[in-house]
């Protein structure tokens, strides 16, 4: 269990998270729908704190901001690599190769892990089957998008960057 | 004004053109791990396209309720973090139970 | 306006009809298909069509109130198709 300080932070934090989002969705201001959304968002932010925050964590801001940076990159690579895809799929003679390859990563906090599988699953050519305290195993529909993992390790040095753990 | 609906109609376009592509690998593609390919990708772009283009429709048609397209953001960021978690959940499933891929030249599973 | 009602008939009106075609075509992959997992794949597929179909219809009868219907189905597909993936792994829910 940690200190008294790191759980007010967390409680502290998914409160003000829960009451952003009844407002933004609810869109009335009266007295009554205010209350109950403070009412709730509490009982909400003492009985589920820890699935949120987990810890204190360092430097927070900073790695933040770094993500917003890495989404941006990230949703060009998305639609650049989506019309490989479909060439694939709408080509009469359909080239594909699928094969499985295994590749390990110095990642080991669980955000960081969680966006890695993401990315891996979003850009086209690659799917995460398993992951397993860092080793990835990933199933790649044909050779050169499986190289652009093995080989040029673009993607796991952005993340690492992003998360500072080399 | 007719330039934003020129845009709107073409963000519909393309997403629709990629739900179709998805739709289309689902029955062509020889076995289950490459139909997940291209379901869990084209379908997640489909859909952000075609909900980003019915935004600005929003946006421009109808300027008093501020709060609507904040909605569909939500809705845009739950598709791009939940369908690829699916995804992968059915194909670790699919995997630790004994579904074997499939290699070029063998036939259709 | 005149053009408001060109817009809601003339083109989303055909990229709903066009939606609900890809849905039936996805009805093949989940009546034939060897296996259990192609038909979750497919009915799966079938769910994030329907958020997109819901949304498109609140914009052509012009009633708010079916985006948040989309958004607690988005929720209740995720949550069905991960409670379907572990089970087919383990055997149980809830162990």
């Amino acid at each position: 269990m940690k200190g008294k300080a790191g759980q007010g932070f967390g409680i502290l934090v998914t409160f003000c998270a829960m009451l952003l989002f009844w407002l933004l969705l609810s869109g009335i201001f009266d007295a009554l729908h205010v209350g109950a959304g403070i009412i709730c968002s509490a009982i909400i932010a003492l009985i589920s704190h820890d699935l949120l925050v987990k810890g204190k964590g360092e430097k927070m801001l900073l790695k933040s901001f770094r993500f917003v940076i890495y989404l941006g990159w990230e949703l060009w690579q998305i639609v650049l690599a989506n019309f490989d895809v479909a060439y694939r799929v709408l080509h009469p003679k359909m080239p594909i190769d699928p094969l499985i390859i295994e590749f390990d990563t110095s990642l080991r906090s669980d955000f960081a892990l969680v966006t890695l599988a993401n990315s891996i699953t979003l850009t086209p050519g690659t799917i995460t089957i398993d992951i397993k305290d860092g080793k990835f195993l990933v199933h790649a529909i044909a050779k050169k998008p499986a190289d652009a993992l093995l080989v040029d390790k673009t993607m796991q040095n952005k993340v690492a960057d992003v998360y500072m753990e080399w | 004004m007719v330039i934003i609906d020129v845009i709107v109609t073409l963000f519909l376009a393309a997403g629709i053109f990629f739900m179709f592509t998805g739709v289309v690998g689902l029955l062509r593609l020889p076995d289950f791990y490459t139909r997940l390919h291209a379901t869990g990708k084209c379908d997640t772009l489909g859909e952000v396209l075609i909900i980003f283009g019915l935004l600005i429709y929003h946006l421009s048609h109808y300027p008093e309720t501020p709060l609507v397209p904040v909605k569909l953001l939500f809705l845009i960021v739950f598709i791009f973090l939940a369908n690829p978690t699916a995804t992968h959940a059915i194909m670790k499933a699919a995997y630790n139970t004994g579904v074997k891929p499939w290699k070029l030249g063998e036939e259709r599973k | 306006m005149i053009e408001e009602v060109f817009m809601r008939e003339w083109v989303f009106l055909p990229i709903a009809l066009l939606i609900a075609l890809t849905i039936l075509l996805s009805l093949y992959r989940a009546t034939v298909g060897p296996g259990v997992f192609n038909r979750v794949a497919a009915i799966n597929v079938i769910g994030t069509k329907i958020i997109v179909l819901l949304v498109i219809i609140g914009y052509i009868f012009e009633r708010p109130f079916f985006f948040d219907i989309s958004l607690l189905y988005a929720v209740l597909n995720f949550i069905g198709t991960l409670a379907f993936a572990k089970y087919l792994e383990r055997g149980e829910v809830w162990s």
